[in-house]
């Protein structure tokens, strides 16, 4: 047994006030869902008020600065001729195109890392590297191997997502506890049936999170594609307005990029929250 | 029958290996429920490990009914501590886990497991998820999941270790009415002395640094165990004795510790 040296320091330690624990600002303290909602519909309509005002403000050179409602003006006019549609429909496509092959070559090659240290030390040097190199680097590269044509914006639209998803897929695996894999053998699971019935259901919802994160990524990089290089697509029609001087069209192009993007990470998050159920 | 024969198993560590066991000898026989107590230090999950097969030993070897231990299998059921539940799938789906890997009409697995969702007591909670479960609910799951394959031996690793006190007596009794019912061999490793004495016909104590057997010990106690047979004074000399073996063992274990 340890030895008390000396007599028990006094007990003089001087005090303090007790911390702010609940209220509005209680740290995860939740609020009443009516003051919630209401902090919600203001994270909305105070930006657009100042839109709305700022536009009417600044007003030195004809249509500088439209208001929202001119911007939804002009996408109705767009959304009118279809053409919004169609812009938005290819845009949707070359995604679809190239997030959903990065994401089908991706999962395999992170489970593949996550569950094996002998995949992960074959995998990892390249993929690490690799994914600091910015994928808009390579349009240059692209446009001179693929062309200006489609090719090159699912190319650029896979590497943008592939690294990253291979990486956070295999973080998602490894986080799979060890225990329920060594439980699994004694139950008389064989390697292939700890990968389908146990590492790769356990790691599903945080595989969704990973696609959720890079499908955001990847739809602002088809965007960078196509004001670049493009005949078709929204990025393709924010160049267009521009050249025009169409400023309402740029921000009702905006505003619908933002829609879009939003409606995907919605549909994403509500397959997340339905896999992940059981989370 | 369970043969551990001069088995040892050595870790390799930074500033060189660590012997977690060393010459470990035990035989247990069909049907015996033995509980393994030893200060921390003594090696006893990596015994576990070892007969479970999920780690290779060093020297010796683990034999189950003559054959040599090799890997993991569905003859020697494991329960951790933390119990190790799937999370995603419902109760029943986890019992009829190690069932749905082997060919077995789907009328047979359902029977199956039903039987041992009332023998643990979980036929009301069969389709409830393990996050709507408290922990000893859970341990009834891994445990139920364990025996549902049918293994000559159950391996329970500290399995109420992190239960409530009175949780942990409702387990006890539980574990010893499956064990009766089911006629499988127990091996479980706890660093409870009291629940050792309780559950064991025989309680081993492990010598810490290496770990070796370092007492073998009938309990003289009436096979059929209520609770108040812990108030025995057959069954407090027992739990006195057990616990100043492994006392010693701990302070030794502390006094070499490096700082």
């Amino acid at each position: 047994m340890t030895v008390v040296a000396e007599k028990a320091p006094p007990r003089s330690l001087p005090r303090r006030r007790p911390p702010r624990v609940r209220g509005l600002w209680g740290i995860r303290t939740a609020v009443p869902p009516g003051v919630r909602w209401t902090l919600m519909a203001l994270s909305v309509a105070v930006p657009l008020a100042a839109w709305q005002v700022l536009s009417v403000v600044v007003d030195g050179r004809p249509d500088y600065l439209p208001g929202p409602f001119e911007a939804v003006e002009a996408g109705i006019e767009m959304a009118r001729s279809g053409q919004l549609l169609t812009d938005a429909w290819s845009t949707v496509a070359r995604v679809l195109q190239g997030f959903g092959l990065a994401v089908l070559v991706s999962v395999p090659l992170g489970i593949l890392m996550g569950s094996f240290p002998a995949g992960q030390a074959l995998l990892e040097p390249l993929v690490g590297l690799l994914r600091y190199l910015p994928a808009s680097a390579f349009i240059p590269l692209l446009i001179i191997w693929l062309g200006l044509g489609e090719p090159s914006k699912v190319a650029l639209l896979f590497l943008a997502a592939f690294f990253f998803n291979t990486l956070m897929t295999a973080d998602a695996v490894r986080r799979v506890p060890l225990s329920l894999i060594d439980v699994s053998y004694t139950l008389g699971a064989r390697r292939g049936e700890v990968l389908r019935k146990v590492i790769v259901p356990y790691a599903l919802p945080g595989m969704i999170d990973s696609i959720r994160v890079n499908a955001a990524a990847s739809w602002s990089f088809v965007v960078v594609a196509e004001l670049i290089a493009s005949e078709s697509g929204l990025g393709y029609r924010i160049v267009r307005a521009q050249r025009f001087n169409q400023i309402d069209r740029i921000f009702a192009v905006l505003v619908v990029i933002a829609l879009i993007g939003l409606t995907i990470d919605l549909l994403l998050r509500i397959t997340r929250d339905r896999v992940g159920r059981w989370v | 029958m369970l043969e551990l024969a001069s088995l040892g198993k050595e870790f390799t560590r930074r500033g060189g290996p660590v012997k977690a066991l060393e010459g470990v000898d035990l035989s247990v026989p069909d049907g015996q429920f033995v509980c393994v107590v030893g200060a921390s230090g003594s090696g006893k999950s990596t015994l576990l490990s070892l007969v479970a097969g999920l780690v290779r030993p060093t020297a010796g070897e683990v034999r189950l009914d003559g054959r040599p231990v090799t890997g993991p299998g569905p003859d020697r059921g494991l329960v951790f501590q933390e119990g190790a539940v799937y999370p995603w799938r419902t109760v029943e789906r986890n019992v009829a886990f190690g069932l749905e890997l082997l060919p077995l009409p789907r009328a047979e697995r359902d029977r199956r497991v039903a039987w041992y969702l009332a023998e643990t007591g979980l036929t009301a909670y069969r389709h409830a998820l393990p996050k709507q479960l408290s922990g000893g609910q859970r341990q009834r799951v891994a445990i139920a999941r364990a025996l549902a394959c049918e293994p000559a031996v159950l391996l329970l690793d500290e399995p109420f270790g992190a239960l409530d006190v009175q949780t942990k007596e409702d387990m006890q009794l539980l574990i010893r009415r499956v064990w009766q019912d089911t006629g499988t061999t127990v091996l479980m490793v706890t660093h409870d002395v009291e629940e050792a004495v309780f559950l064991g016909q025989r309680v081993v104590v492990l010598a810490s640094d290496p770990g070796r057997v370092a007492a073998d010990l009938p309990v003289n106690l009436p096979a059929e165990r209520e609770l108040s047979a812990k108030r025995l004074p057959d069954f407090l000399a027992m739990r006195a004795r057990v616990e100043d073996l492994v006392r010693t063992y701990h302070r030794r274990h502390q006094e070499k510790q490096p700082i």
